[in-house]
């Protein structure tokens, strides 16, 4: 049971809103870890709505690389639309 | 157990009228009866929490809590219920805790000690089979304390079932210590499981209050009995054992148990937190 694999568990909090990531847990399987996760993040009626997620299948940045991944945003306010005035007369916007 | 005393002399009759339409024999039938769901659960609840910290994985120790407080939670509404239909003024509390051994009426099933993870895993099918059938056909009961009981506990007994399946399946259909694991916890359960049905008093079935033990056999046997072949498991043709735990006749085991669930309340009378 040690080497049984982690799950990232995903709680979707009510209609509407996204599912938000809250924990990691073991389970041997997907349907246990669906189950451990319910037993364990949703007893005090946090959630509608489970995903579990082998945390093997997630693809993270790395955080040595955060300088070159997200730096270079950091300067570039255009990307906002709040950067732009809107003209006078535009509707619709 | 007492009865309520009654106003005025009881009125002459003989012994077969006294099967039906007697509000005190009612009264006594009734207590029995929900006391022994009542107790079925309490012990149950009580015996889960035995596995918080013990269980094989901190997610496990957190399932089988839950488990065990639904359980407690039945227990509790049940025993509230069984007080007021007693009417002799006793709480739920009273009842948990200052009942003795012999006046408990839980089945033989919940009361012995579980310290294998596929043995809790096997009762735990058992009794949630049991009561997934029990608790929807009581929902439609006539005594409205028990519908609603019965109707919010339907829900949690599911799940019960549902976590016990899939371990009773993984354990069966694993390893080969495992499998083997698994048959020897099912053939040690299965002794338990005719307790189950033991007949309860007529007049309340006929009166749309109890269900009938009897007409829930074929579809627990079949709802277990799915799960274990599905499992590789084979179902035993086993004696049942002698039971008796709804007349108040138990297993050494029930001693131990009520001494540790009950020694604090008995000696501190009234401590809260």
């Amino acid at each position: 049971m040690r080497d049984w694999p982690l799950w990232e568990v995903f709680v979707r909090s009510r209609r509407g809103l996204s599912h938000v990531h809250v924990g990691s847990l073991h389970a041997p399987d997907a349907e246990l870890a669906l189950r451990n996760a319910r037993d364990v993040y949703t007893r005090r009626q946090e959630g509608v709505s489970l995903w579990v997620v082998p945390s093997a299948e997630i693809v993270a940045s790395e955080p040595g690389q955060s300088d070159a991944f997200f730096d270079p945003a950091a300067d570039k306010i255009y990307r906002h639309p709040t950067f732009y005035d809107i003209p006078e007369g535009v509707e619709h916007l | 157990m007492t009865t309520p005393p009654s106003s005025s002399p009881p009125p002459l009759r003989s012994s077969g009228e006294q099967l039906v339409g007697d509000p005190d024999r009612h009264v006594a039938g009734l207590f029995e009866y929900v006391l022994g769901l009542a107790d079925d659960a309490l012990v149950s609840a009580q015996r889960t929490g035995w596995w918080i910290s013990r269980a094989p994985q901190l997610e496990e120790d957190v399932a089988l809590a839950n488990i065990g407080l639904d359980q407690l939670g039945q227990a509790r509404a049940l025993l509230a219920h069984a007080g007021a239909v007693e009417g002799a003024g006793r709480t739920e509390d009273d009842l948990a805790y200052l009942r003795d051994e012999r006046e408990f009426r839980n089945v033989w099933l919940v009361e012995r000690q579980q310290r294998d993870f596929g043995v809790a895993m096997a009762r735990l099918l058992v009794l949630s089979a049991w009561q997934a059938e029990l608790y929807a056909a009581l929902a439609r009961s006539t005594d409205p304390a028990l519908a609603a009981v019965a109707g919010k506990a339907v829900k949690e007994v599911a799940y019960h079932l549902d976590h016990a399946g899939h371990w009773v399946l993984r354990l069966g259909d694993g390893t080969e210590e495992s499998h083997r694991r698994m048959q020897a916890a099912v053939d040690a359960e299965w002794p338990y499981v005719e307790e189950l049905f033991t007949p309860v008093d007529p007049t309340l079935v006929a009166s749309g209050v109890a269900v009938d033990p009897a007409a829930l056999r074929p579809a627990v046997l079949h709802a277990v009995g799915s799960v274990v072949r599905r499992a590789t498991l084979t179902v035993p043709e086993v004696a049942p054992a002698r039971g008796g735990g709804r007349q108040g006749l138990h297993t050494e085991e029930l001693g131990y148990l009520l001494a540790e669930m009950q020694h604090l309340h008995r000696s501190h009378p009234g401590a809260t937190w």
